[in-house]
């Protein structure tokens, strides 16, 4: 069955001046365990998506259901990863990663050994006292994935959580995050204008058209028999050209449009 | 910090070596303490050029004295008020009006400012209000001080009245500057209102608090001052006031400059909580 499922779903913002529909009959349906990227033209509702998924939003029309249950507001099984990392610099490493769990009032102990252990096997072990000043992107970017983790969410929603970084560390960290949400199991919905980091990624591209959004193509990534791993190996295996043209000339057709 | 004068032809060292720092960086050190120390003297040097021209002058007769006083004068009536213990009696009935209207001010202005983060509703409601009330010259509210709170209170009523606004227009603003996104962060783990303010919107604004903090104390003491101006029987703005219509310049000016030291003092003790409280938090750097 599909862990997440959106049914025509539409959404306008309002505005005094104006009113902008965002998204115009959407429908998805996402696999328990599946990687999906969403790629599209930027201002295309991207987030807007993942802040209906995630329950911030409510549909304007449609309906979004996660377990075949409708979604109403924020629920612990979906964890947010946004672009930034907002780390708090009043609290130390650990007290960051424990923040999910404060706001929905785990339980203390429970939580601390947790994010120890997840501290620990991602390589923040030695950093768990440290102010998040002292950390480089990379690593701030690998803490916030723990705070999400702690809050053990079965979903991911990943805004861009790259883009803020070198790309250097960009690539490096798309290995180790892939790495970890493959490690954990989870479901994960990835939104970026990269289209590398999309397919090397994902199970499945979606990608958007303009605005009003829709889907307009849905890729399935298939590196076919014996190239699994890392999206770094995936860049150097062949299909990888292939899906980066079709999808670059549909994102170009929908910029065209724009012009 | 001013760079450092010296030019090292290989790309700088990372960590110093265990050895110590180099000869040329203890030099560049040395000049540094030197420039301080050249920098406090001359603080000091300027002060006492000011006394002593002031005492040459009055007792030369180029100026008045009984207009000017003169630094010795001075001296003495603050030794003499001193020991009569009247200064030490009017010094701290300032001090404590001007702290309990810090506590105050900030306190309410703080509580203010989270009501309208709350309730937008009621901030757009209030808004138009706040700004008229800045915008009043407060001292104006003095005789309706003067009357509803008697001639000790209403000192507390003045200086909350001159600080209070300007506290809760500087924390609100504090809040708005935090950015959305922290907040969408919270949200997204389903924070309830009462969270996102104790774990972001209180601890995010310390600095700024810290900033309001400063500004608060200056404005507590014209408030204090002023109070005491229009209606006290004690405080140094009374003993001034008092002195002018005696014609006992002496007595204005040990007063001035007492009020001097005291907010020295108060904005001394402001930088150091500030300081402690963002060390305690993490904000340094």
């Amino acid at each position: 069955m599909a862990q997440i499922e959106m049914r025509d779903v539409s959404l306008s913002y309002f505005t005094p001046r104006q009113e902008t529909e965002a998204l115009r009959g959407i429908s998805l349906s996402i696999d328990n365990g599946e990687f999906i990227s969403i790629v599209g033209p930027s201002g295309c509702g991207k987030s807007t998506l993942l802040s209906l998924i995630s329950g911030m939003l409510k549909p304007t029309s449609g309906r979004v259901l996660i377990d075949g249950r409708e979604v109403a507001g924020t629920s612990p099984q979906v964890g947010y990863m946004l672009q930034h990392d907002h780390l708090f610099e009043w609290r130390d490493v650990l007290s960051n990663v424990l923040v999910g769990a404060q706001i929905r009032k785990m339980d203390r102990r429970e939580a601390d050994r947790k994010a120890l252990a997840l501290l620990e096997r991602y390589g923040l072990g030695g950093f768990a006292r440290h102010s998040p000043s002292q950390l480089s992107g990379g690593m701030r970017q690998r803490v916030a994935l723990i705070r999400t983790l702690v809050t053990e969410p079965d979903i991911l929603l990943l805004d861009e959580p790259f883009s803020a970084l070198d790309y250097q560390t960009r690539l490096q960290l798309a290995d180790e995050v892939h790495g970890i949400i493959k490690d954990q199991g989870k479901t994960a919905v990835l939104v970026t204008h990269d289209i590398s980091e999309a397919i090397t990624m994902a199970d499945r591209v979606m990608v958007m058209s303009r605005r009003p959004s829709t889907i307009s193509a849905v890729h399935d990534i298939r590196f076919g028999e014996g190239v699994i791993g890392s999206p770094w190996a995936k860049r150097e295996a062949a299909p990888y050209r292939q899906y980066f043209s079709t999808i670059w000339k549909e994102l170009q057709a929908h910029a065209g449009s724009a012009v | 910090m001013p760079v450092q004068p010296f030019r090292h032809s290989a790309p700088a060292p990372q960590p110093a070596p265990a050895t110590g720092p180099s000869p040329l960086y203890r030099r560049y050190l040395a000049a540094q303490r030197r420039r301080r120390t050249w920098i406090w003297l001359s603080r000091f040097a300027v002060l006492a050029a000011f006394l002593l021209l002031w005492e040459i002058a009055a007792g030369r007769g180029w100026i008045d004295s009984m207009l000017t006083s003169k630094p010795s004068l001075l001296w003495s009536s603050f030794r003499e008020m001193l020991l009569e213990g009247k200064l030490l009696k009017h010094t701290w009935t300032t001090t404590l009006e001007t702290l309990v209207g810090i506590v105050v001010s900030m306190a309410l202005g703080t509580v203010i400012a989270v009501v309208f983060w709350w309730s937008t509703f009621a901030s757009k409601v209030l808004e138009p209000y706040v700004v008229v009330l800045n915008a009043l010259p407060k001292v104006a509210l003095g005789p309706i001080f003067y009357i509803w709170l008697g001639d000790r209170y209403s000192i507390y009523g003045m200086a909350v009245a001159i600080s209070v606004i300007v506290t809760i227009m500087m924390v609100e603003n504090g809040f708005r500057e935090i950015g959305r996104s922290k907040l969408k962060l919270m949200e997204s783990f389903g924070a309830t209102r009462t969270q996102m303010l104790t774990m972001v919107i209180l601890p995010a604004s310390i600095p700024n608090w810290i900033a309001t903090l400063k500004v608060n104390v200056g404005l507590t003491l014209v408030g204090v001052i002023m109070g005491e101006f229009l209606s006290s029987k004690a405080g140094l703005g009374y003993l001034i006031i008092y002195g002018g219509q005696v014609f006992q310049m002496n007595m204005v000016m040990v007063s001035i400059a007492i009020l001097a030291l005291l907010s020295i003092a108060l904005y001394g003790l402001v930088n150091l909580l500030g300081a402690w409280l963002k060390r305690k938090n993490h904000f340094e750097g």
